[in-house]
């Protein structure tokens, strides 16, 4: 550049007076403390709260039980009741991973060819569609193992808004900049990996986050339908159990096993998307006003 | 820039031997017609000399962003043909022009820093990162931006994101640079630096710069030939050289050679709109 800047009647363009956006400042301290605190406070109410009313009228433990019982039924059948939630999870991640895997390649593939998108799409629309309590007993019947039926429920109901949200980005690609690519003989790989799949990428992790919830959801619902049972089974298993034994503690204990499982993976997914997005995508973004 | 970057002629020699030049393009009746009937673009017929600069200036619908995006090669003429005489052609006989474009909107990838979206143009030719990355600086250098090589676009004020998209058009160092509007949705005063800049660079550079605009102003401001377009059916009604010297600086615009050029640019465009009038 040294040539330029001989250059005496090229002036350096000014342009440093331009404004910038403001973005707020993150999170003081004090805040980011607030922030943990208050739902944390929230909980401690909820269960003092709880624990009172079950004291003060007295109601019986099979019918509520009082917060002690349950944590004492979580850590004596702990050994029970983690098995059976390695086994639910086993199942969740397992479909979770193969919806992921599905999900993109066959939103890349629909989205590279508009005959595959027609032929394909309804299929997928009707999987979603149809109650997957309905599928499931078919399932049962087809699948090699109970594990295996259980697999492929949760994959149905996981896999759809992985597809649904991907085709959706992959679509919404800015007409300008495909134009550029063509512009500058990009090949429809390159325009693939370089343009489509990061602009699908905001719309994959939404899909994402919807997926994980979903999967948990399926895992469990197709275990009710599926009544399985004895060694090898999920945390669904042990929550009917529990109802039909009127050991409520540990039903209660399942329970709270399950959604604590539910919210690790929003939170797991929200981590993910907001990593992968903070430093361009405007949902990741605070502006101060 | 180095010594060995091959630099096209400078801007200072374009007036007197451009003409004598075989064009860099020649439009020859081209049409367009879209399919849902409307005529875009008429029997245009027009060459663009090496080293020109070119507004074409005229009222919405007038086909002026169709000549462009015909010119780049999006999308193909109904009728008529362009010819690039002085490029060269691939094994199929097509015409392999050095064009960049910069659009309306900055048209910048979100996703990737400053660095990496002029590095685009590059990266789809299989240049690596590290081989491209003095190119990429020196072109965000032309601009000013070399310190922000780092930032994310939404970092960027509008006017800035703009230089980023004249630094990608830069970074290939075209022959011919089709603008559409580039600077229209900008505010006045970061318009008009803007406007320096780019006369500044196309005096040092001297490349071929195909300029659409509605502003009149901008038009004579900038360019040694308006070519004045009416609509309905989009059509070239004037062609009109503006004789003044370059470097053309801010006194420029409150010259008296400026404002009788903008007179006559602004009757050729109110007579292109006069024959829609009932519009």
């Amino acid at each position: 550049m040294k040539a330029l800047e001989e250059q005496e009647q090229v002036p350096a363009p000014a342009i440093l007076d331009e404004p910038q956006p403001v973005f707020a400042p993150r999170d003081t301290n004090f805040e980011r403390i607030l922030k943990f605190v208050i739902p944390a406070a929230m909980l401690l109410l909820l269960v003092a709260l709880w624990g009172w009313y079950v004291e003060a009228y007295k109601v019986p433990h099979y019918i509520l039980p009082s917060p002690k019982r349950v944590a004492m039924s979580l850590y004596d059948d702990w050994g029970t009741l983690s098995a059976a939630l390695l086994v639910t999870l086993k199942i969740t991640f397992t479909a979770l991973g193969i919806a992921l895997v599905g999900g993109v390649g066959l939103a890349v593939l629909m989205s590279q060819s508009r005959w595959i998108e027609l032929a394909l799409y309804p299929y997928a629309v009707i999987l979603q569609v149809t109650p997957i309590v309905a599928i499931a007993p078919l399932i049962l019947i087809y699948a090699p193992s109970t594990q295996s039926a259980l697999l492929i429920c949760a994959w149905i109901v996981a896999f759809f808004p992985v597809l649904s949200n991907t085709t959706q980005g992959l679509k919404s690609t800015d007409h300008n900049l495909l134009n550029l690519f063509e512009l500058y003989g990009a090949s429809s790989w390159q325009t693939l990996v370089y343009l489509k799949l990061p602009n699908a990428l905001p719309y994959f992790l939404a899909g994402l986050r919807i997926a994980g919830g979903l999967a948990l959801i399926a895992a469990v619902v197709a275990e009710f339908a599926a009544g399985s049972a004895g060694a090898g089974s999920g945390l669904a298993y042990r929550l009917l159990e529990s109802q039909f034994r009127l050991n409520i503690p540990r039903l209660f204990a399942a329970l709270i096993l399950l959604s604590f499982t539910g919210v690790l993976i929003f939170a797991a997914t929200s981590l993910l998307s907001h990593l992968l997005l903070r430093k361009w995508h405007e949902s990741a973004l605070k502006r101060e006003n | 820039m180095s010594q060995s970057n091959p630099v096209p002629a400078s801007a200072g020699t374009f007036s007197a031997d451009s003409g004598s030049r075989r064009p860099l393009v020649r439009l020859s009746g081209v049409s367009k017609v879209f399919s849902n009937g409307t005529t875009a673009l008429q029997n245009m017929t027009m060459d663009i000399r090496q080293g020109e600069f070119i507004s074409l200036l005229g009222p919405s619908g007038c086909g002026k962003s169709t000549v462009l995006r015909i010119i780049a090669g999006l999308g193909d003429p109904s009728s008529g043909t362009i010819e690039w005489p002085t490029s060269g052609h691939d094994a199929s006989g097509k015409a392999l022009p050095e064009i960049s474009f910069v659009f309306q909107e900055p048209t910048l990838m979100p996703w990737a820093t400053v660095f990496k979206n002029v590095w685009l143009p590059l990266r789809l030719k299989g240049i690596s990162k590290q081989e491209a990355h003095d190119r990429v600086m020196e072109a965000l250098e032309m601009v000013g931006l070399a310190k922000f090589a780092d930032a994310y676009p939404r970092e960027l004020s509008g006017g800035m994101k703009m230089r980023v998209s004249i630094a990608r058009a830069l970074v290939t160092r075209p022959k011919i640079l089709l603008m559409d509007e580039p600077f229209a949705a900008l505010d006045e005063i970061t318009r008009f630096k803007l406007n320096n800049d780019l006369l500044h660079l196309w005096e040092k550079f001297g490349w071929t710069v195909v300029f659409v605009t509605h502003s009149v102003f901008e038009s004579v401001y900038l360019s040694n030939r308006i070519v004045v377009m009416a609509a309905r059916p989009g059509r070239v009604v004037n062609d009109m050289l503006v004789d003044a010297p370059y470097p053309r600086e801010e006194d420029f615009r409150t010259t008296s050679v400026y404002n009788d050029y903008c007179r006559d640019a602004s009757a050729a465009l109110h007579a292109a709109m006069d024959a829609n009038d009932h519009l």
